[in-house]
């Protein structure tokens, strides 16, 4: 079907100003938040019902149109980005709440909700939802579930995937799909598990149910400057092997503590190597009795200066910075590279110490920002995309700190996504058997493969493209561990 | 141990070129949840041991035929544990029938499943090949969650060898209450106070009597339990260990028993029950026709799974939806391919 019989058909569905097609309407929607990767779409749609997705759907299958689904655009590895040929499917206009029940603690949105706005809607009655990752005033629910988010709190409340009771979804070929239950569990294989993180592919999500938890009477963080990043990384380990799980447990570097500071003037300690935030909520009592077994913890550990939020608006002062860190290094350099491996722990030090060699190597500056309780890494390239082959080497230096964490026994992507961005390093992630199975669970949900093609799942042909320019793997760092 | 896999692999190899069936048998303790599954027994007891175990990393990987018991003594010396508490259903219950039954205990409705806390899994799929999904980090989105996908999937898609948990500390403190209340009081308490920062990690309701127990640091557990009220119940531990082993004398009946998974806030269902998980999961002991039993739990928003009965019965779990039906299918036949693996044990269908 030629593109003028499309948009006729497609208006049949939707109303006029719901399908988009003039080249200037097309353009917001070239990019998510991974803007080095653009395109513009054939056609945007923005349905309203579950009806139209279906019909929308049920309409492309027919005729070979590949589909891509978008919430906010927020994603930082392209998982949105739109195909030439394709439709983009923005759910923007789903954003009602549909239903909310303070007994059993759960809600009913659209997966156009903003994150934020769940919370927002809960607190009345004494309610939040639990995963906040740092976009959570704009991105949505819909695009929380297929990324498997994370948020600063995640390590004592869990991702996306640990708050997600149920999911309504359409396959791309226009079947409903009910997944999990507003109970504690479903019958049958636990598909609910798998959609979340599988990147607009296997489905396009219509509803979310999720968990709301009591909001903690009291929180309270302690920020601790150290001499270096290899103590404050051993500090951590040690909160966690005395028992603690810190509502949050943060650590930046020297670069990002500068450019946090510089930007929302949190009070953060300049002459610090690495600083942690470690937050505990609950009662009174039991921030108490926390913050007090921390605090003598990290003096143990040699921490060069501590300091405990006093009331609510020191605590959200002293996350303001590491909330903001990726504008705050937006700040400091024209263009910024945000990469996002988890390695364990244990491995903390050696990595940054390659990390600092490989940004010596490639004359590139790099910041980190770390979930440092759970090992998700967060190192951002600086660089300027105006001087010529300088995205090339952030791509390139971003490339081998993903294949360093696969080395330690971490992986490419703890909570951003593989999208388009980390196809290659899938490869070295996984062998052809994996990427096999995954190929063919995809195919479970999608025959004809038209939904968000070419995402995540490199073919057989691009890893060994791949395996030619890259030698990895040659000799494995620690070949008696399991390689998982 | 690469002896061991590479003998499973000419047992699946075998099974393939003879179009015969393999039945996963771990220590037998869960053979009684499911459909029966016809085929020669695959024992995988003998893979076993703990891989690693890092307490500060929070994680430990073993091989599936580990005992559980060898596992929870190996988290309790270092004061961690497994979070969603499995259930055993035997002293010789493994840590694959634990993450292929999915089965959670008393700890689950605040505490999380364990799929949860499955972070990595290591597997054999019906045509041999060894393929490892997640690892042994907290936080992983390379790839579909495959790992997850094996929890409760009952040894239908391949065959479980190294899994990696997540496990958490032991709480400082911990406390059991009890109240005396109607049931209908019970629900509205559980589901009122689940709603409250109140530290709870396990309910129970039965026979006119709420029990809750609260979990946390000493000085929050001390809090709520002032503001709760309520009598201590003297040996807890051993109370919370009968009813998520079904030891409680509730279970000891010979009638059918289901499992009924509901909204937590779901009023009184008539006929004899104990509830747990927060009023999300109630145990029904019941004579009552699958038929009208699903019908009345669905309309529910729930799903009826007949957990125990004298009599083997064609379909123990919750029917799927036809389009459901056909996504499962495809899997299985994804991950194998020519249907060797514990055929029909959770659908008739495959
Ligand atoms: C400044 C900044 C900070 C960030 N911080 C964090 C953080 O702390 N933690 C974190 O995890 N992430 C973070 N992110 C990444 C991003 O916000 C998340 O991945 C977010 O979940 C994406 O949501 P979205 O609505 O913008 O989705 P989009 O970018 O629109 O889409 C993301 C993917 O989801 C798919 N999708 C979207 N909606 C649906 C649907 N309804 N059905 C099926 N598929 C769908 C898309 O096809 C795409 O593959 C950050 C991003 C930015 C820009």
């Amino acid at each position: 079907m030629n593109k003028p019989d499309l948009i006729k058909q497609l208006q049949t569905i939707l109303p006029a100003d719901a399908v988009l097609f003039a080249q200037e309407d097309l353009k917001p929607f070239e990019c998510d938040g991974l803007s080095a990767y653009r395109q513009v779409p054939m056609l945007v749609v923005l349905p309203e019902t579950e009806a139209q997705v279906r019909d929308i759907l049920l309409l492309c299958r027919r005729e070979h149109v590949p589909v891509v689904a978008r919430g906010a655009g927020t994603g930082l590895s392209g998982g949105a980005l739109p195909l030439v040929d394709g439709v983009l499917l923005s759910l923007a206009k789903f954003k009602r709440i549909v239903s909310l029940d303070p007994l059993a603690r759960i809600a009913r949105v659209q997966p156009g909700v903003r994150n934020a706005a769940i919370s927002e809607a809960a607190a009345a009655h004494g309610l939040y939802y639990a995963p906040d990752p740092s976009s959570q005033i704009a991105c949505t629910i819909g695009g929380n579930v297929a990324e498997n988010s994370g948020g600063v709190h995640c390590l004592k409340y869990g991702l996306t995937v640990h708050n997600v009771l149920k999911l309504r979804a359409y396959t791309m070929d226009g079947e409903m799909l009910e997944l999990g239950s507003e109970s504690l569990d479903a019958a049958g294989y636990d598909l609910l598990a798998l959609f979340n993180g599988s990147e607009g592919m296997l489905g396009v999500i219509v509803e979310v149910t999720v968990k709301l938890l009591p909001k903690p009477e009291l929180a309270r963080v302690v920020m601790a400057a150290f001499a270096s990043v290899a103590q404050a990384g051993a500090a951590v380990g040690e909160i966690i092997a005395a028992g603690i799980i810190p509502a949050g447990l943060e650590m930046m570097d020297k670069l990002s503590i500068h450019a946090a500071e510089d930007f929302v003037h949190a009070g953060y300690p300049l002459d610090a190597e690495a600083m942690l935030l470690c937050e505990s909520d609950g009662t009174p009592e039991e921030v108490s009795e926390e913050i007090a077994k921390m605090e003598v913890i990290l003096k143990r550990c040699g921490t060069t200066s501590l300091r405990t939020s006093a009331n609510e608006a020191d605590r959200l002062r002293l996350w303001a910075g590491r909330k903001a860190a990726f504008p705050a290094v937006g700040r400091i350099s024209p263009d910024y590279y945000c990469m996002d491996g988890t390695i364990p722990r244990r491995e903390l030090g050696r990595v940054l110490h390659r990390i600092a060699e490989l940004s010596q190597e490639y004359g590139l500056r790099v910041a980190n920002v770390f979930h440092a309780g759970d090992g998700n890494l967060h190192p951002l390239i600086l660089y300027d995309a105006n001087q010529p082959g300088e995205f090339h080497r952030a791509e390139e230096i971003g490339g081998k700190i993903l294949e360093l964490c696969v080395e330690v026994g971490g992986t490419i992507t703890g909570e951003h996504g593989v999208g388009i961005e980390k196809i290659n390093q899938m490869c070295a992630q996984f062998q052809e058997g994996e990427l096999q199975l995954f190929r063919a669970v995809k195919q479970a949900f999608d025959p004809s493969g038209l939904l968000n093609p070419g995402k995540v799942i490199p073919t057989a042909h691009r890893c060994a493209e791949f395996g030619k320019q890259h030698v990895h793997h040659g000799q494995v760092a620690f070949p008696e561990l399991p390689r998982f | 141990m690469q002896n061991l896999i590479e003998q499973y692999r000419q047992t699946v190899n075998a099974a393939v070129r003879d179009q015969s069936r393999l039945r996963i048998a771990g220590s037998g303790s869960k053979s009684f949840y499911g459909r029966a599954t016809q085929g020669e027994t695959l024992d995988v007891t003998a893979y076993r041991g703990i891989i690693s175990y890092e307490p500060t990393e929070l994680v430990i990987t073993a091989r599936a035929g580990t005992p559980l018991v060898e596992i929870e003594a190996a988290l309790a010396e270092r004061r961690q544990m497994l979070a969603f508490e499995p259930p055993h259903f035997g002293s010789g219950a493994t840590l694959g029938g634990c993450i292929a039954s999915g089965l959670s205990g008393p700890r689950r409705a605040y505490a999380g499943a364990v799929r949860d806390y499955v972070l990595g899994v290591r597997m054999m799929d019906g045509k041999g090949c060894v393929l490892n999904f997640g690892g042994q980090v907290m936080k992983n989105v390379a790839g579909y969650d495959v790992s997850r996908l094996l929890a409760g999937s009952l040894g239908t898609l391949g065959l479980l060898l190294d899994v990696s948990l997540k496990v958490l500390p032991v709480p400082a403190a911990e406390v059991t209450l009890r109240f005396e209340m109607n049931e209908s009081d019970a629900i509205t308490a559980m589901n009122r106070w689940a709603a409250q920062p109140l530290s709870l990690s396990a309910t129970c309701y039965c026979d006119g009597v709420l029990t809750v127990r609260l979990s946390g640091a000493s000085a929050a557990v001390r809090a709520v339990r002032e503001k709760l009220g309520g009598e201590s119940v003297e040996n807890a531990a051993e109370f919370w260990r009968m009813v998520g082993e079904q030891q409680h004398e509730f279970f000891q009946t010979a009638t059918p028993l289901w499992r009924l998974s509901v909204p937590p806030s779901t009023p009184m269902i008539a006929g004899k029950q104990l509830i747990e998980w927060g009023g999300a999961l109630r145990w029904l002991v019941s004579d009552e026709s699958a038929e009208s039993l699903r019908a009345l739990v669905a309309a529910l928003g729930g799903q009826a799974t007949l957990f125990r009965s004298a009599q083997a019965h064609d379909a123990p779990f919750h029917p799927l939806s036809p389009a459901l039906l056909q996504v499962h299918r495809r899997l299985k036949n994804s991950f194998d391919p020519h249907g060797i693996f514990n055929v029909g044990r959770m659908y008739s269908e495959f």
